[in-house]
């Protein structure tokens, strides 16, 4: 198991404030899951991804910290390949009850029921049932889910009158959920997906994509959009421009939905992302940007409640005046039902911000950002109650 | 008598320039200057990149511009649009506050959490203080004993002692503090927080919050009303809010802390400036690309000017 440390020194430089000192240590606990071969090595999936969105949040609280006399530290323990995520879990707890995870969705179900006092963070996982009846009440998601992706770009179909829809689907399991996401939402913004296929070649689409997508895209009739279901971005890469009738790609090449992209510039963003820059050296991510939202989400619930109580911070986190400045424009709270963080969506293309969901015109008697993802009456998660 | 003689001579040679306001086009590049007369932009002047806060020396010889992506705080010949020289300002400078000893500025460091103070004169840096995340707001006491910041992500106003440069007190505020002022001959000082969507009074001496000022406008969501700059009207009467992407200028009583209207103006309205009577106001609207001017007594907009791309700062240039 590797392990690094990072305490992070704060000199007890402002006497201005004399609160009794206050220590507060997280722990990221990841397991190494081995990324899915792709065609392509264009964009490397980062060995640190997440890690780094916790430790800068974890900086910008020491910031803070040291007017306040809170002293933060962030440990970051990845459980290699077919390591023990329990045991991992296990001897963090000895250590602290407040922890972001990053694991598949079973890992995080098992490890949140092994903790029922301590308050966890899913960064990484944007399984749609962990905020639905595999939900848990100490288990809070910062990451959007798929359905929150999907309801994003479905609001765009509806707003641009894209309502004739394909979709070409990859075989991970991963993109099969994704599919039903779309579908789904689909449906819950009154659009239809008709035309479908699934993605099945095995030939080497770098050097071929100009021949095979046009023939493999002409049955699929015509359209307006087309939706590619591929989370690893092993072919959807391949499809714009090779289309049979020229038509815009959306999901995972084309148009994409996001917590967070290199593109977001405006709400102050821009801050964020150079100092995540200067941090790294390489752009911020949805992931990175969750792990960064779960961190922040805990340093100013310390701040405002002056507690390290897991109890204390949970209920303030989930009540009325949390409230979580995120550079996406509008204030960041956690929905009640399922503890999922609500935000809004960049929709982005390879080069720009495109558009912000929830746009303009999706309305909601509570927020409009419950527009996005699973409503209360959506969700069959109960452990909130 | 003489006296008499030589102003009229020198009205003579002056055809009788109006007053102006100065406009930063934070994605051009640019300041656009407006005839407060005509309501028009007479001239356009290259500044350094993304520049931001403006703001003059007490004899208007100098305009000091902060341009933050180029790290500097540029000094400007406001007759000319001459750039004389650049002050050191600490990395990527937004906002700063000229002290009322017409020397010292007192600069905001955004990316480095630092706060920067530099002599005018001399052209050096005399303090740098740590502060929170994002600094940005600043403000000066009118005796000068007191200097703001205000930290976007740490959530804080910091209160340094403008004579050891240490601070000395730090009020949490709502979240994303933009804009401070000291209101009421410096017995209070006033706080926006955009995210949080409050406006936030504290009492000078005891740093102890005195009030909270909240806004609400029909139709649109509470969230999309986010507080950014402000500015008081003649003798402190009224605070002038600037309210973001809520597209309205909110008019507070600075008596008693109600809201009494909402004024709207162009998209994602950021920061203002008074003309010389401060009967007219000019707001920054980032979004739109324009400047919509209010009229004071009536509180309405009587006409959007076309500036640069983003305008943020504005500042007053009396030319008589």
């Amino acid at each position: 198991m590797r392990e690094f440390f990072l305490p992070v020194v704060v000199a007890g430089m402002i006497a201005a404030s004399p609160l009794a000192a206050q220590d507060i240590s997280v722990v990221y606990l990841r397991q190494d899951v081995p990324p899915p071969p792709t065609l392509s090595n264009l964009d490397p999936i980062p060995g640190d991804l997440g890690q780094r969105g916790a430790e800068l949040a974890l900086q910008d609280n020491a910031t803070t910290g040291k007017f306040m006399g809170q002293n933060w530290a962030l440990e970051i323990v990845t459980v290699p390949e077919g390591g023990d995520y329990l045991a991992a879990m296990q001897d963090a707890l000895a250590k602290t009850d407040l922890m972001l995870l990053d694991a598949p969705a079973e890992q995080l179900t098992a490890a949140a029921d092994l903790a029922p006092n301590a308050l966890l963070f899913n960064v990484a996982n944007a399984d749609n049932a962990l905020r639905d009846d595999a939900c848990r009440a100490n288990l809070l998601h910062t990451l959007p889910s798929r359905a929150m992706k999907a309801d994003a770009l479905m609001q765009f179909f509806v707003k641009r009158r894209w309502t004739d829809i394909a979709m070409i689907t990859g075989e991970a399991p991963g993109d099969v959920a994704f599919a039903d996401a779309l579908d789904r939402s689909a449906t819950k913004f009154g659009l239809k997906i008709g035309k479908r296929k699934t993605w099945a070649f095995d030939a080497d689409m770098r050097r071929n994509a100009a021949q095979e997508v046009p023939l493999f895209t002409q049955d699929l009739g015509d359209y307006d959009v087309l939706l590619v279901a591929d989370e690893a971005n092993d072919f959807a890469r391949y499809i714009p421009y090779n289309t049979w009738h020229p038509r815009p790609v959306a999901g995972a090449e084309g148009l994409t939905a996001h917590a967070w992209d290199r593109v977001v510039e405006q709400w102050g963003a821009a801050q964020l992302q150079s100092r995540f820059h200067d941090l790294t050296g390489r752009d911020m991510q949805d992931v990175d940007y969750a792990a960064w939202a779960a961190i922040r989400t805990l340093g100013e619930a310390v701040t405002r409640t002056k507690s390290a109580d897991t109890a204390t911070l949970r209920s303030y986190i989930l009540g009325p005046d949390f409230e979580l400045a995120g550079f996406k424009g509008r204030p960041q709270t956690f929905r009640t039902w399922n503890g999922q963080l609500r935000q809004p969506m960049p929709l982005t293309s390879r080069a720009a911000l495109v558009a912000q969901a929830p746009l303009d015109g999706f309305l909601h008697q509570r927020s409009e950002l419950d527009t996005l993802g699973l409503d209360k009456p959506e969700s069959a998660c109960s452990a909130f109650d | 008598m003489k006296l008499t003689t030589a102003l009229a001579t020198l009205l003579l040679m002056t055809p009788a320039y109006a007053d102006e306001i100065w406009v930063t086009n934070e994605k051009d590049d640019t300041i656009s200057v407006i005839d407060v007369d005509t309501l028009e932009v007479i001239k356009t002047y290259p500044t350094g990149e993304r520049p931001r806060g403006i703001t003059f020396s007490h004899d208007f010889s100098r305009v000091y511009i902060c341009a933050s992506d180029s790290d500097a705080v540029q000094v400007m010949d406001p007759a000319t649009g001459e750039i004389l020289h650049d002050l050191p300002s600490g990395e990527d400078p937004e906002q700063f506050v000229l002290h009322p000893d017409d020397r010292h500025l007192y600069i905001a460091n955004e990316d480095d959490a630092i706060t920067t103070v530099v002599d005018t004169q001399t052209r050096t840096v005399v303090a740098q203080i740590d502060v929170g995340i994002e600094p940005e707001g600043m403000a000066v006491s009118p005796d000068g004993k007191i200097a703001i910041t205000t930290s976007e992500t740490t959530n804080m106003a910091h209160w340094i002692d403008t004579e050891t440069q240490q601070i000395f007190a730090n009020s949490l505020v709502d979240s994303r503090p933009r804009h401070a002022e000291f209101v009421k001959d410096g017995t209070e000082l006033w706080v926006s927080s955009e995210i949080g969507g409050t406006l936030s009074v504290f009492d000078r001496d005891t740093q102890a919050e005195k009030a909270k000022i909240e806004f609400k406008l029909p139709n649109i969501h509470p969230d999309r009303i986010q507080p950014v700059g402000f500015e008081l009207s003649a003798g402190d009467e009224f605070a002038f809010v600037a309210l973001g992407p809520a597209n309205h200028v909110a008019v507070v009583n600075a008596a008693t802390y109600e809201v009494e209207d909402y004024i709207l103006v162009g998209r994602r309205v950021w920061h203002m400036a008074f003309n010389a009577d401060k009967t007219q106001l000019f707001t920054t609207n980032g979004v739109s690309g324009d400047v919509t001017v209010i009229d004071v007594a009536s509180r309405k907009a009587i006409k959007s000017i076309k500036v640069g791309r983003f305008p943020w700062g504005a500042a007053l240039r009396p030319t008589n």
